[in-house]
């Protein structure tokens, strides 16, 4: 089967990779480019640890035909941290303890960026609504709700990508 | 098995490839057709994509509201005319999934999902088809039809939905497990246009409590003519599972769905905000 070429922007940077047909952008990701960062849970929509953003907005990445990214730009938890210098928001997550098996931690990290990015003082409403598609299966999202609220304080709307 | 994706970037030459293969998918925003595909869903071998800008906007005409089967649940949130159906839109889904999902593939979407297509069947849209059967019906016909041929050979290019002249006529409930985002356990959406304080052309849906979207009639009838007040409503909601037989599934069971419609019916209808 052809491969069809796909030009974009990961955190920044211009990649350009062969693409199979039906292939979803996580795969691309993690087996074409090497960014790990966004995790495979579900493949179903459901669990939202695929995240990652297109044009500044959170999508699935299980669920996005990589071919339709051509041309646009992405954004990972691996585009987070300047060099040794965390993100507000991922030092936020380790000063409160927000991640037990962190497996989630990724798609809430990217899910809370867009959050911040749109809106630098939301309500704890307003976080609970923007990581609802989210799901930590330790069931730790106290923490994690209130470490976006500090981050938030902290000046966490910082850009990137 | 691998599948083979084909774009267009004209809406007919799109049609024309659905139509052309009884195991090709029209992909919209993925949320169905992507899910089928990592499941490893062995009913279609080709995914038909659109690239035309028009198939994702959304525009007046007359008193309706015309939207096209690409647009976005996000889409349908931030745009003001359609703000009678951001109250459906924002509970459909997740951040990301609203940024994915589209109004025409939410036709499509059977179970405990199509809480949008819930709504426009209350609303009482039509569905535009393209492609050589380039055509328009009622969404009820479309509902009932629609899994009677599974691989369906037409194209939705856009719905078009009477804008309620009275935005408080049109009510919409959504009953989930989980807060703030869970599937429907079932969805509730009215449509009560008053006029000298009696209900005249009452429709009233629900979601998940059929393989599609379905209107309780034996409600409607029963509000028809009404004054909308405490025993008419009483005499509506004791007929909420007339005629329907609710399915039992992960989330609740054909007894279950019987006993609470009911409930949440004369809620929605006494306007009660929960």
């Amino acid at each position: 089967m052809a491969k069809k070429p796909v030009q974009f922007r990961l955190n920044g940077s211009e990649k350009a990779v062969f693409v199979d047909d039906g292939q979803n952008l996580l795969d691309v990701l993690r087996r074409g480019v090497g960014d790990l960062t966004p995790k495979y849970g579900c493949g179903q929509g459901t669990c939202g640890t695929c995240t990652v953003l297109i044009d500044g907005e959170p999508h699935l990445s299980c669920l996005t035909l990589a071919e339709t990214i051509d041309g646009r730009q992405v954004s990972t938890t691996a585009g987070l941290a300047r060099g040794s210098e965390l993100h507000p928001l991922q030092a936020a997550f380790m000063d409160g303890f927000a991640a037990q098996c962190g497996y989630c931690t990724p798609g809430m990290l990217m899910a809370a960026s867009a959050l911040l990015e749109r809106n630098p003082d939301p309500s704890r409403e307003d976080i609970v609504e923007a990581i609802s598609g989210n799901i930590c299966r330790c069931t730790g999202y106290e923490p994690i709700i209130n470490a976006i609220l500090a981050a938030a304080k902290a000046g966490g709307a910082r850009r990137y990508g | 098995m691998p599948v083979k994706v084909e774009t267009y970037d004209r809406v007919e030459e799109a049609a024309r490839a659905l139509s052309a293969s009884r195991s090709a998918r029209f992909l919209g925003g993925g949320t169905l057709v992507m899910r089928a595909v990592n499941a490893g869903d062995q009913s279609f071998d080709t995914i038909i994509r659109l690239r035309d800008p028009d198939f994702r906007t959304i525009r007046m005409q007359g008193d309706g509201l015309v939207i096209g089967a690409g647009v976005t649940m996000a889409a349908l949130v931030a745009n003001r005319d359609a703000a009678f159906l951001a109250t459906v839109a924002r509970v459909i889904g997740g951040p990301a999934i609203r940024n994915m999902a589209t109004v025409g593939g939410n036709l499509f979407a059977s179970g405990n999902y199509g809480d949008l297509a819930v709504a426009l069947l209350a609303l009482g849209a039509t569905v535009q088809l393209a492609g050589s059967g380039s055509r328009s019906m009622p969404i009820d016909e479309f509902l009932r039809d629609r899994d009677r041929d599974r691989h369906a050979t037409s194209l939705v290019q856009s719905v078009t939905v009477p804008r309620p002249r009275d935005p408080a006529a049109f009510r919409f409930t959504k009953v989930s497990r989980v807060k703030p985002k869970g599937v429907s356990l079932m969805s509730i959406a009215a449509l009560l246009p008053q006029s000298g304080g009696r209900v005249q052309g009452a429709r009233v849906a629900y979601g998940a409590m059929g393989p599609t979207p379905l209107r309780a009639i034996a409600v409607e009838r029963a509000l028809e003519g009404q004054a909308l007040d405490a025993a008419a409503i009483d005499r509506a909601a004791a007929l909420a599972v007339e005629g329907i037989a609710p399915p039992t599934d992960a989330l609740a069971s054909s007894w279950y769905r019987a006993e609470v419609a009911g409930v949440h019916l004369k809620r929605l209808l006494a306007g009660e905000r929960r």
